[in-house]
């Protein structure tokens, strides 16, 4: 079976000439299908790095990473703008579009597809939204509503679009423990019940529970 | 290979393809764009009232300046004949070089044309009959019985100013020369005033409107002209007034007016005539120069409030937008985002712009005694350019798209 990630000899510097400085050091990994892949690490070890890279979101340097079947070493803007539609991404933030209602920010993704009428974009949002326990709270603006709320449209966001992988940058940094709770497991269920693969960072050992497979990562490498 | 993953549900259902991209080109963004405008309603007001401002200021400037070229050639649009003779070296009608007076008599050696009549023009300086001051007028002297000029009020004056020292007034003078038609009603039809220094008798009213280079106007006969201004030589004129008989092919008797006259005159049609004196004004001074830096002053200034407000919607929404690159919005596609936005503040402000404007000219027109006026040309002309400083505006202000990185997200 195709993996949605495999990654081999990855390596990524930041700067120039003395200012260079390597961050990940040959990283292999891969994420199976339906796999849903915690990865820790002390703070700087190049976690985040690796899922900006994967992410599509940076242009690669050296090594190979194929995500979704699509080789990403020296992958155009285009390509990887491509990509990034077929990506769900869950930020540490939500960074949600403070004048778009819940609804709007979810529906949102759906608008790169051209083809999908509004209609089915905002029905497929407040789906969504059911999905993620907000279907009450679908028209209001993201200033009215609380942190985990705020976090869980995100995670509606990220999945909207049917991505072929989600990516999660230590999702709940910034919520309280139960809020985070709740965010990965109602994550971790839809994502199985899609069959959809996660790869998520993370340093909160109250999680490590929804995990598959945990890796850990230090100084730019695969440890564990 | 990619059969392993998910089914892509959402490019199944197969769209038309025309509509859609119409919609991911310019109406999603364009209604994002809106609702980002919307959603801070003091900063969207701000902006609009921005580009109403350069709006009215461009509006004003263009308006004062073709009502002032109008104005300037109200004279000679007045008169009523086809051909015109003028020195080649005059440049305005309020300060003609003279030509002989016999190229008058020569013209009508060509049998269509009906009529020649010598026209005089002079400034003198006139006083105001209640508080003494002075100021200068425009005389216009000529035959009045040739009906070769037409000014509204002039044929039922025409045996009154036979007499001599006889003047008509024109009741559109600026009122810094007296409130002559009050006073001419209060004499029964009659008004002395001294003007260069010789007393005259206002007999009537004419209407004509001032212009740039004269406040006021006054109508009177060739041999008063001469008695007002003693000093001009009698061999001489300052324009001439040709009237072809009727049916007569204009275009042929210029040519042939050419051919019998002296290169000492210039032959012109009336539309000639009055391009000649509007080139004068937009050229030769600093008016046409003035209005336009005016425009641009007011475009500038309503581009750089376009673009601060557009700008820090950027720049306050660095996260938000670097977030819509992360999930897969092109650049491309935020920039038109921005521009959308660009373009909604210039129909938003043009809209109350030009009716604000509309109101004004009315208002500044009568105060001012200048022909102000929109029409559907300047209305579209000035769409145009506060499209494009909007448009400068939003691109300018894309450039901080850039600054929104993706790869800074996580
Ligand atoms: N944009 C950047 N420019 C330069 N250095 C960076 C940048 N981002 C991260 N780094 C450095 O790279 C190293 C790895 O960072 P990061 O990938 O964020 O690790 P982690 O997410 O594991 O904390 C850190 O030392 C960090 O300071
Ligand atoms: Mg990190």
């Amino acid at each position: 079976m195709p993996m949605p990630v495999e990654i081999s000899g990855l390596r990524y510097a930041y700067g120039q000439g003395e200012l260079r400085r390597p961050v990940l050091r040959g990283v292999d990994l891969s994420v199976a299908p339906g796999e849903i892949l915690l990865l820790t690490g002390p703070s700087g070890s190049g976690k985040t790095t690796l899922l900006t890279l994967i992410g599509a979101l940076r242009a690669m340097q050296e090594g190979s990473a194929r995500v979704l079947g699509v080789e990403l070493n020296g992958a155009d803007e285009k390509t990887r703008v491509a990509l990034r539609r077929r990506i769900g991404f869950i930020f540490q933030n939500h960074n949600l579009l403070g004048f778009l209602t819940a609804r709007q920010n979810v529906a949102m993704a759906l608008e790169t597809d051209a083809a999908l009428p509004e209609r089915e974009r905002l029905r497929r949002a407040g789906e969504l939204l059911a999905a993620v326990g907000l279907a009450e709270h679908a028209d209001k603006l993201p200033a009215k509503l609380s942190g985990g709320q705020r976090q869980r449209v995100a995670v509606a966001r990220a999945l909207a679009a049917d991505p072929g992988l989600v990516l999660a940058d230590e999702p709940t940094a910034a919520l309280d423990r139960q809020s985070g709770f709740e965010v990965v497991h109602l994550l971790r269920d839809l994502a199985k019940s899609r069959g959809v693969p996660i790869l998520m960072v993370t340093h909160d050992p109250r999680i490590l529970d929804i995990a598959d497979r945990v890796v850990a990562m230090e100084d730019g490498r695969i440890t564990a | 290979m990619m059969d392993a993953l998910p089914p892509r549900q959402l490019s199944a259902p197969p769209a038309p393809a025309r509509p859609a991209r119409f919609e991911t080109w310019i109406a999603l963004p364009l209604r994002l764009a809106w609702r980002q405008l919307r959603f801070e309603k003091a900063r969207l007001l701000a902006a609009i009232a921005g580009v109403l401002f350069a709006c009215v200021l461009v509006f004003m400037q263009l308006g004062f300046r073709s009502a002032l070229f109008d104005s300037a050639t109200a004279l000679l649009s007045a008169m009523r004949a086809e051909l015109f003779l003028i020195n080649p070296l005059t440049t305005a009608s309020f300060r003609p070089e003279p030509i002989p007076r016999i190229r008058a008599h020569q013209a009508l050696a060509l049998p269509e044309v009906a009529q020649s009549v010598p026209v005089y023009m002079a400034q003198a300086s006139w006083r105001n009959p209640v508080d003494g001051s002075r100021r200068a007028i425009q005389l216009i002297g000529f035959d009045v019985e040739a009906r070769a000029m037409q000014f509204t009020g002039l044929e039922a004056l025409t045996d009154s100013l036979k007499r001599a020292d006889a003047v008509a007034f024109d009741r559109r003078s600026r009122p810094e020369f007296g409130p002559v038609a009050d006073l001419l009603r209060e004499g029964g039809g009659s008004l002395r005033v001294q003007v260069a220094n010789r007393l005259v008798d206002v007999v009537g009213l004419v209407d004509i409107g001032p212009s740039f280079g004269a406040d006021g106007n006054l109508v009177l006969s060739e041999t008063n002209f001469r008695r007002l201004l003693p000093d001009r030589l009698p061999s001489n004129t300052d324009l001439v007034a040709i009237r072809l008989a009727p049916g007569a092919d204009v275009a042929a008797a210029q040519r042939r007016l050419r051919e019998i006259l002296p290169p000492d005159v210039t032959v012109l049609t009336q539309a000639e005539l009055v391009a000649w004196e509007r080139r004068y004004w937009e050229e030769a001074t600093p008016i046409g120069f003035i209005f336009g830096f005016g425009s641009v002053m007011g475009l500038i200034v309503g581009m750089v409030i376009v673009y601060q407000i557009l700008f820090s919607d950027v720049a306050n929404h660095l996260r938000e937008y670097a977030t819509l690159k992360a999930i897969g919005y092109s650049d491309g596609r935020l920039s038109r985002v921005v521009l959308g936005a660009a373009m909604l503040l210039a129909v938003l402000g043009f809209v109350p712009g030009a009716l604000l404007s509309w109101y004004l000219y009315g208002v500044v027109g009568e105060a001012t005694f200048l022909p102000l006026a929109m029409d559907i040309g300047r209305l579209l002309g000035v769409f145009g350019m506060i499209f494009g400083m909007c448009a400068a505006a939003g691109l300018l202000a894309m450039r901080k798209l850039r600054d929104a990185d993706p790869a800074d997200m996580f």
